[in-house]
């Protein structure tokens, strides 16, 4: 990486953990900043996927499917009989599994680049921006988009949104209304303003927790894949230090089998959630 | 060097605390779950569905702990707020 010297383990994950912006965020909540690097991961996998399911769907036959057909459709058959159990109105349903089954898949290939060896995708863009003429030491990357909180949150948000949308469209704008002040406790007007403090905390507490938890696990995953690639890297650096290079297979590869399971099951969950959650907007109180 | 030794002690417990109470959970549910499959099996695929559901929330809390903790364990953040402390 430096010409002159190699970085510290903690220049390298700060050097990782560091996104491609348009600009140096001035606070905490900067919403002028753009992570380049997730928006560009993100609508490619975005755009990956839906191709592949389009694939899928314009050679599609009644016939002896073949292994790929038989794959995509074990997929949406599960994305429906899921949404099925959870959303009981068939016309919301309509939009509802389509969307699940894009969460599902979107995220999943969000989350898949996190099996990419974690220097793979850096250095090669690290070259090429060294190639265009400028300083290498600022050619940040971070290819896992899920692992940014902007992404996740605004993914929660999204699914918040759709989430206020069919509480209209189910209960009416005077039937929600009516809902938000009467809901949990009771309909005496003394209690409208602490039914209507504990439907907000809902509202938010459903969508922070939904953004949260598949931004931590992405992060978390991530940082460990960081930590086994430092252990590789000490052993370069060492003489004698063979159990170290043993040490960064075996710890790799078994992070990597075990988060496998991990990347499916935070797509899962968060599909379920979404599924969860709209479904929750179409029961009345 | 008082501050690395309570980031160290911080993660230490964070990791450690949240182990203990997702490792139980997991073990509660995962001995209900073999239970009620043992006792009803034509239920297994639906309760299995809905346990890695589980897995995942249970799991959740954890995770973010251990991310937290391992990003103060390796690039401190704290130290930079020191460093920019008027002397």
């Amino acid at each position: 990486m430096a010409a002159e010297h190699g970085p510290t383990a903690g220049e390298y994950i700060v050097h990782h953990l560091t996104h491609l912006q348009n600009q140096k965020p001035k606070g905490v909540l900067d919403f002028s900043v753009f992570n380049l690097d997730s928006i560009f991961w993100s609508i490619t996998l975005g755009v990956l996927g839906c191709w592949l399911l389009w694939l899928a769907a314009r050679k599609v036959t009644s016939g002896v499917p073949g292994r790929f057909q038989a794959a995509v459709e074990v997929l949406v058959d599960m994305v429906d009989s899921q949404a099925k159990g959870i959303v009981h109105s068939a016309e919301s349903r309509k939009l509802v599994a389509p969307l699940a089954l894009t969460v599902f898949v979107w995220i999943f290939l969000l989350n898949a680049m996190d099996l990419l060896p974690v220097d793979l995708l850096p250095v090669i863009f690290e070259s090429l921006y060294a190639a265009a003429g400028h300083d290498p030491h600022h050619a940040y990357m971070r290819v896992v988009p899920t692992a940014d909180l902007s992404v996740t949150m605004g993914l929660s948000l999204s699914v918040l949104l759709v989430c206020l949308y069919y509480n209209v469209k189910i209960k009416g704008l005077g039937g929600w209304v009516h809902e938000l002040f009467t809901a949990p406790f009771g309909s005496h007007p003394v209690l409208w303003p602490f039914n209507f403090l504990m439907q907000i905390i809902e509202f938010v507490a459903k969508t922070v927790s939904h953004g949260m938890r598949l931004f931590g696990n992405m992060y978390a995953g991530e940082l460990i894949f960081m930590l086994i690639a430092l252990m590789g890297g000490a052993f370069s650096l060492s003489a004698t230090g063979i159990g170290l290079a043993i040490g960064h297979i075996i710890a790799g590869s078994a992070w990597a089998i075990f988060h496998i399971l991990i990347i499916t099951l935070q797509a899962f969950v968060f599909m379920m959630l979404t599924l969860v959650y709209v479904g929750q907007a179409h029961d009345a109180h | 060097m008082e501050v690395i030794s309570f980031v160290a002690l911080a993660a230490g417990l964070i990791i450690g605390l949240g182990a203990i109470g997702a490792c139980i959970g997991i073990g509660i549910m995962g001995s209900k779950y073999l239970e009620a499959a043992a006792r009803q099996p034509e239920l297994m695929n639906e309760l299995q569905t809905k346990m890695f559901l589980l897995a995942g929330l249970i799991d959740a809390a954890f995770i973010i702990g251990t991310g937290i903790a391992l990003w103060f364990a390796t690039a401190n953040p704290f130290l930079a707020q020191i460093a920019n402390l008027p002397k």
